[in-house]
């Protein structure tokens, strides 16, 4: 019962701060709410029992990747939006047509999902190791080690790519 | 009842109080050991040896008047200093200042909570506190604080990856990311972890002054660039709550750099029988004393060393304290595997 109330406490404050983003008129204003809802979901791992994501998820989105963000937006002067951006038809079209899709992609993975009986994550076998931060280290390197190694190899990817488009001559 | 509600409620209150008289003595300390290192006095007027300046500051700051800038954007301008204040204030949730004592007949642990992940939670709501300073500058709406915030904020990224990067060396020497095990783990080890970790120490503080923006890398305040840094146009009691954060932060990093180099509480040599008598000393006045030592250190450095230059600050950031961790980091897990 206090743990309904308290996922759907929090599920309404990420939705609601996820409009916030996407309504707010000032560019940073939104990238503010994009933090509260990240500390939000957070709060969210935390009821999950999974301290070890909601501190990484804090660490790595809310204290990392936005303060960048930040920094864009703040140094560049998003006041007058170039042309291109300008038409609010071509906008919403395209808009409308991602929101469809990501639709279509949550409805079908519900309907995969709730027929299937939920298969026992490993939580329910024994480990050889105890506590959130080494299960969370023991499976990464085990059940999910190629899917971690391609996720590591994408990022060095995009690392090397941003310096590559920031340093035309190297 | 009383041991998972009021005991709780008492030690967040006691901490929290302890927390705020301890910031506004540091600035006390900070004005004395100055004016000592320069052959002045320091404060003397208000009570004996000036002892009650800071009452005074405090009266002065809350009274007087509060000027939010016509063109600022007043939501973020208000709350830039409460999202400076706050992360300074929680981080002492998980900082162990002693073991489990009986106080009353009832024992009670010297720290708020103990979780399993609290090391991390100390970095990461020591990541979020960067957004008052950016806020700060972008919301006055003024070029000075801008551009002090910019500074401060690149700052104090570069150097959460070096210090961050010595904490994992630390976790991996004590096998626990909870502050209570750490310093079990040097009861255990019997050495402190300054000894089996020196580089990620020194590292650790160089990256510690840089991110509460002490001398000699507090760039974010140079007065001859930015007249007074990004918190330029704020004025009374919201001015103070960044000067308070500042100290709470400092005193954050000597706690942090207490428990996980200094062996926390314990006294010294906590293995050697004929010391025994410094037990006399309970262990939460060894930990003050060690934090304290550090909060010395700090006031010290700043009387002593001149400003870096900003260049010099981002190279000593990336092409040496980085790199200098990283190797550490490898030579500590290598070490680690090759003892197993």
């Amino acid at each position: 019962m206090g743990e309904a109330v308290a996922f759907y406490t929090i599920a309404a404050f990420i939705l609601g701060f996820a409009v916030l983003v996407v309504t707010a008129r000032e560019t940073v204003h939104s990238v503010l709410f994009l933090v509260l809802d990240f500390l939000f979901v957070a709060a969210l791992y935390v009821l999950l029992g999974a301290e070890f994501l909601a501190v990484i998820q804090i660490l790595v989105y809310a204290g990392g990747i936005v303060v960048l963000y930040l920094f864009v937006v703040m140094l560049v002067n998003l006041k007058r939006p170039p042309e291109a951006y300008q038409d609010p038809q071509r906008h919403g079209r395209v808009g409308l047509l991602l929101a469809l899709a990501v639709l279509a992609e949550l409805v079908a993975i519900a309907m995969w999902t709730s027929g299937t009986p939920t298969t026992p994550m490993p939580a329910a076998q024994a480990f050889p190791v105890t506590g959130n931060t080494e299960v969370v280290g023991w499976l990464l390197y085990t059940r999910y080690l190629i899917p971690f190694e391609i996720a590591s190899v994408l990022l060095l990817v995009a690392m090397i790519g941003a310096i590559v488009l920031a340093k035309r001559e190297l | 009842m009383i041991d998972s509600f009021v005991v709780p409620l008492l030690k967040i209150l006691v901490v929290l109080n302890a927390t705020l008289v301890g910031v506004t003595y540091m600035i006390l300390l900070e004005r004395k050991v100055i004016a000592w290192a320069q052959s002045r006095l320091g404060p003397m007027r208000v009570g004996p040896y000036g002892v009650l300046q800071p009452v005074a500051d405090a009266l002065k700051l809350m009274i007087k008047e509060d000027i939010t800038p016509v063109r600022a954007d007043k939501w973020v301008f208000t709350a830039a200093p409460i999202i400076a204040m706050v992360p300074a204030l929680i981080v002492y949730a998980v900082i162990p200042f002693g073991p489990e004592v009986s106080l009353f007949g009832r024992p009670v642990t010297l720290y708020v909570t103990d979780v399993n992940v609290g090391l991390l939670y100390i970095v990461s709501v020591a990541s979020v506190g960067v957004y008052g300073i950016i806020l700060a500058g972008w919301s006055s709406n003024s070029k000075y604080p801008l551009l002090a915030s910019l500074r401060a904020s690149a700052q104090l990224i570069s150097y959460e990856v070096a210090v961050t990067l010595t904490l994992v060396s630390v976790i991996l020497v004590a096998g626990s990311l909870s502050m209570v095990s750490i310093v079990r783990a040097q009861e255990s080890g019997h050495v402190w972890f300054a000894f089996l970790q020196p580089m990620a120490f020194v590292i650790f503080f160089i990256g510690g002054l840089a991110e509460t923006n002490r001398a000699p890398f507090d760039m974010p305040e140079a007065e001859q660039e930015l007249t007074g840094g990004f918190h330029t146009e704020y004025s009374g009691m919201r001015f103070a709550l960044f000067f308070l954060a500042e100290y709470a932060n400092m005193i954050v990093v000597s706690s942090v750099a207490t428990t996980l180099f200094l062996g926390g509480w314990l006294r010294p040599f906590p293995n050697v029988a004929f010391l025994s008598f410094l037990g006399i000393i309970p262990s939460w006045a060894w930990f003050l004393l060690k934090s304290f030592g550090f909060l010395y250190v700090f006031i010290w450095i700043r009387a002593t060393l001149p400003r870096y230059r900003y260049d010099q600050l981002m190279r000593l950031g990336w092409k040496v304290l980085i790199p200098l961790a990283i190797i550490n980091l490898v030579v500590t897990a290598i070490v680690k595997v090759m003892v197993h």
